[in-house]
């Protein structure tokens, strides 16, 4: 199996979170430069927090998802994905101003979130046009999903957590519960 | 090591290698009584205390798994390699420490330690039927095999009720029954596929035969072993639930104070002693210390895997044999084969969306092979195996309403649409053309000569992918599949990590190095029982039945020894 595939099916199967396992496969760099300011974590927080709010679990500010994404982004893509991402936050910025006056980080949740769907609109219809680059806000979610469900609180509070499962049963009835983690 | 200076260098029998084959060696020849030097070129791994990420949870790596890039960039070949992550990366060599020359392109994945690669192999252990021992011959795309399927059966029985196989007794003639434990079930679409593959295409869906001890039986639970389905077993298992050296033979062998274990002891040549006609002992060079030591014994077991015997036969010169150990004939290094992973086959199924399964079990479900089995029936030789699994998808955001929130949450954390893959395990052909010799003038750091591989398909392969692809796209098709997506990666070989051949078995010295019982022909105490030993690949994934052969042979070489006739 190649391993692109392989990734894709072992993630499926063991519960690792596959979205972005493109991006998986090209590695990460240690380094100590900061490429994202603090301002920028907390800029994140609040964009992973729209994509997956607290409810009666969980969101993803209680798992630290802003921090997770700048890492990620600074060690692990590399810089034409970096600068979209960077470009993202400026761009989001300017939206939000435009339409309320006010930095993304400052807008209520539901602006926050009419803004970001907008923003997916944008990235979807992006996506589906072939050989278009990738759109920011594809990355941040992808981040943000990456970073939320393999954080302690995604992975255990929001998917199902069975850590030594014991009895394996191949069939059984599914009533809306969510996945394994 | 300065101590091996008076420590004991003379033993009844030296085994090369602690990997799968070289531990089921240690097992039986310390059960029979024999001092056993188990030699071990890296560094050793104790059950459990070694297994550094066996518990850790996923948040707890930095990059939750994946890998610096800094690893990536020296790793090109190894890091390629099934199940190669964060977690799993400790167990495979680095490249830049072990290289080695690809005439064509080959990527040599090995695990340097003691265990080998049985810390991380993927444990399917189905066994050969009677007709895949006599396939070469019978369709002439071979040599005959010295042994057949009721010379192995007992064997196979051993090693399975040693290890643990679970698997369920299906009546296949292609895939006979062994000594089970109970098996993993199948998920709802695999039962349908199952169902539709029975129905509609005469063959059998079944759940794989794996390594696995899901019900310990007495042997099992003295070595606290017990499978609870964690996944995560190319970690290293705590709960020693799949079967590796470390958990198993080794310390199975050390509890009979027969055996010694050398890590860090590359070995480099079989010493051959011209006056009595025998091997005399090996030639080390220690790991660390790049000291040289010669130990002595009465027999020798290769088990360095395929390719680091067929290297170490081939540096093994003297006056009698100036071309390798045993190497009248010239054939030492070539037949090298492998198994053909190139393609695959996956797609999505509707109608299952009320079922689901409960977690996840560590092996998935196998098809035996249908092809050229008492008959040519198609246009290639050769038959090959699918594995094939079912799942529903998880996290997979371009399946969910394009919302976000709560309302996206929700959503996104629930199990999504049911798929399932195949892909293919085929046999390959064994020819001379296909080999591996060693370099004259490049030696590693230990004064080794470098292994040069030239190993490649041919049209026999291209035209079993093609098949499979039509076989597997028409069964998936045929279950209700959608979406479907097939692929033929067409990876260089070597990253199947099934390589054999190169000290073949057979019945006539002239086109084979080996005896039915492993022997070298012309140098009866060295016995070679690992992959290299393979007259032909077979379909079935290789490792129980180099342990089985390798259980017989240890066995004999103990009744030869007693009789003086070694
Ligand atoms: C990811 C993965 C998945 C796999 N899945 C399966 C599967 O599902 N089913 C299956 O049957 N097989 C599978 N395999 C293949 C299986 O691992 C091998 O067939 C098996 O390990 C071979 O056993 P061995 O004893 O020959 O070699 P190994 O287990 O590799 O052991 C050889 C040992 O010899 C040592 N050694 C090498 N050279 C020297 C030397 N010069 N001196 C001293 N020591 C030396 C090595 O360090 C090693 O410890 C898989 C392998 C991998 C990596
Ligand atoms: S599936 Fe079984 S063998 Fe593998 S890690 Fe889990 S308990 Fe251990």
């Amino acid at each position: 199996m190649d391993r692109r595939e392989l990734i894709k099916t072992i993630a499926v199967l063991t519960g690792a979170a596959f979205v972005g396992g493109d991006l998986f496969l090209s590695g990460c760099r240690e380094q100590n430069k900061a490429l994202f300011s603090q301002e920028d974590i907390a800029f994140f927080d609040e964009v992973a927090e729209t994509i997956i709010p607290r409810t009666d679990t969980p969101g993803a500010k209680d798992a630290e998802v802003g921090k997770f994404m700048v890492l990620y982004a600074s060690d692990c893509y590399d810089i034409a994905q970096q600068q979209t991402l960077q470009q993202g936050i400026t761009q989001i910025n300017n939206t939000a101003k435009k339409k309320f006056r006010r930095a993304f980080v400052q807008l209520t949740t539901a602006q926050k979130l009419s803004l970001l769907t907008d923003i997916q609109e944008e990235a979807r219809r992006q996506k589906a046009r072939k050989d278009a680059p990738v759109h920011y806000f594809t990355l941040m979610k992808q981040l943000t999903l990456l970073g939320f469900f393999t954080s302690e609180a995604g992975a255990t509070q929001v998917l199902r957590h069975l850590p030594v499962p014991g009895t394996y049963h191949g069939c059984v009835d599914y009533n809306g519960e969510t996945a394994w983690g | 090591m300065a101590e091996n200076k008076d420590a004991v260098t003379h033993f009844d029998a030296i085994v090369v290698g602690s990997g799968i084959s070289g531990g089921w060696a240690a097992k039986e020849l310390c059960e029979k009584g024999l001092k056993t030097l188990v030699l071990e070129r890296g560094r050793n791994v104790e059950h459990i205390r070694d297994y550094p990420t066996a518990s850790t949870p996923v948040w707890d790596f930095k990059y939750r798994g994946a890998l610096p890039k800094s690893v990536l960039d020296a790793n090109p070949y190894i890091s390629r390699a099934a199940g190669y992550d964060a977690s799993t990366a400790h167990f495979f060599v680095k490249d830049a420490d072990h290289p080695y020359i690809q005439e064509k392109p080959f990527e040599w994945i090995r695990g340097y330690q003691v265990g080998g690669k049985s810390l991380i192999w993927g444990r399917a252990c189905a066994r050969w039927s009677a007709m895949d021992f006599t396939a070469p011959h019978r369709y002439g795309y071979g040599i005959e095999w010295p042994v057949g399927y009721d010379d192995i059966a007992p064997w196979y029985s051993h090693v399975e009720k040693f290890i643990g196989v679970c698997g369920n007794k299906d009546g296949i003639d292609t895939m006979p029954d062994g000594e089970f434990q109970p098996a993993f079930e199948l998920n709802c679409v695999e039962q349908h596929l199952k169902e539709v593959v029975a129905e509609k295409f005469n063959r059998h869906y079944v759940s794989g035969r794996w390594a696995q001890v899901t019900q310990p039986q007495e042997i099992h639970k003295e070595q606290h072993r017990q499978c609870l389905s964690r996944n995560l077993c190319m970690r290293g298992c705590p709960l020693g639930g799949y079967f590796s050296s470390n958990a198993s033979t080794l310390p199975w062998a050390e509890k009979t104070g027969n055996l010694t274990i050398r890590p860090f002891s590359v070995v480099h040549s079989v010493i051959y002693d011209e006056q009595s006609g025998k091997a005399a002992g090996v030639k080390v060079i220690d790991a660390q210390t790049k000291e040289e030591i010669i130990y002595h014994a009465k027999i020798i077991f290769l088990n360095a895997s395929a390719l680091n015997t067929n290297l170490i036969l081939l540096n093994s010169v003297s006056e009698r044999f100036p071309n390798g150990l045993g190497n009248d004939n010239g054939l030492l290094g070539k037949y090298i084969c492998f198994h053909n992973y190139r393609a695959s086959v996956s797609g999505e199924f509707d109608g299952f969306e009320d079922k689901y399964y409960k977690v996840s079990k560590p092996s998935e479900c196998i098809i035996p092979n249908f092809r050229n089995v008492y008959q040519q029936d198609t246009d290639f030789v050769g038959g090959y195996v699918i594995f094939s699994a079912g799942y529903r998808e998880k996290l997979n955001d371009e399946n969910v309403p394009a919302v976000l929130g709560a309302a996206f949450k929700e959503a996104i954390s629930k199990p999504g649409k049911w798929g399932a893959y195949m892909y293919m395990q085929g046999e390959t052909i064994p020819k001379a053309s296909n080999h591996v010799r060693l370099s004259k003038d490049k030696k590693d750091e230990w004064g080794i000569p470098l292994l040069i591989t030239s190993v490649d398909y041919d049209d026999n392969d291209d035209r079993m992918v093609k098949d499979f692809i039509e076989q597997g796209t028409a069964m998936m098709a045929a279950a209700g599949a959608k979406n479907i997506v097939v692929n033929d990666n067409r990876q260089p070989p070597g990253l199947d990590i099934h390589e054999m051949g190169g000290v073949r078995m057979g019945k006539d010295p002239a086109t084979s190095l080996l005896n039915e019982w492993n022997q070298l022909h012309h140098c009866k105490n060295v016995f070679v029982t690992d992959g290299a030993c393979m007259t032909s690949t077979g379909n079935q994934s290789p490792s129980i039945l180099y342990m089985s052969l390798t259980a017989r042979a240890a066995n004999y070489a103990v009744e030869q020894l007693k009789k003086g006739a070694l």
